[in-house]
């Protein structure tokens, strides 16, 4: 036998259902599942890894948009899966496509973020596509597949 | 509105990032209707480490 330097998989995995705590927790009313969200952000925002919560600053705005967003669905906890002895990836995806049915959103969009709004709106990530306007129509945003390799949030030793 | 006095005009972004598909019905020169599909490729993802000691 012998050792291997590593961070453990199963950790990466636990920091995804907030497990562990080195700092100073928030406060949970109950160990359920967060509630999470998804603001459409304009071209001209600047929405990036600098970005600690939801903001209005730079979001769409237009008929049948409703400020913060629609709710983002994580029916399938996070999986935490080993490649080897020193690497690993814990990972997951929104369980459902996030859509923003019949608006009119005249400015040009391109990112979107996704925030817990049970912890503050914190942000958790912003993900780019090509600028998009819509028309009295509907916008939606699939998911890629929830695995190793192309899930839509991860974290991976390598 | 009759349907048919509607343009539709359909058209599709795909790369690295997303696969998205369009739709517009347009009327008299006018767009009325414009709806946006992305299908989101691309992963976000942070690399950790354990620092070693040696």
């Amino acid at each position: 036998m012998a050792n291997t330097q590593a961070m453990t998989t199963s950790f990466m995995g636990e920091l995804m259902t907030a497990t562990h705590n080195f700092g100073t927790a928030p406060v949970r009313a109950t160990g359920a599942t967060d509630a999470f969200k998804a603001a459409l952000y304009l071209a001209s925002a600047t929405m990036n890894a600098a970005t600690t919560a939801y903001t209005v600053t730079g979001e769409v705005s237009g008929t049948g948009y409703s400020a913060g967003g629609v709710a983002v669905t994580f029916a399938t906890p996070p999986t935490a899966t080993n490649s080897s002895a020193t690497a690993g990836v814990a990972f997951v995806t929104p369980s459902a496509s996030i859509t923003y049915t019949t608006v009119t959103l005249s400015t040009a969009f391109d990112a979107v973020l996704i925030y817990n709004s049970t912890q503050s709106n914190k942000a958790v990530s912003v993900h780019t596509f090509g600028s998009q306007t819509i028309t009295a129509g509907t916008f939606t945003l699939t998911m890629p597949a929830n695995t190793t390799s192309t899930a839509l949030i991860r974290l991976a030793t390598t | 509105m009759d349907d048919s006095l509607l343009e539709k005009k359909e058209g599709f972004v795909d790369n690295d990032n997303e696969h998205t598909t369009w739709v517009e019905y347009w009327h008299e020169g006018e767009l009325v209707h414009r709806s946006v599909h992305v299908e989101l490729k691309k992963s976000v993802s942070s690399v950790v480490e354990a620092a070693s000691f040696n």
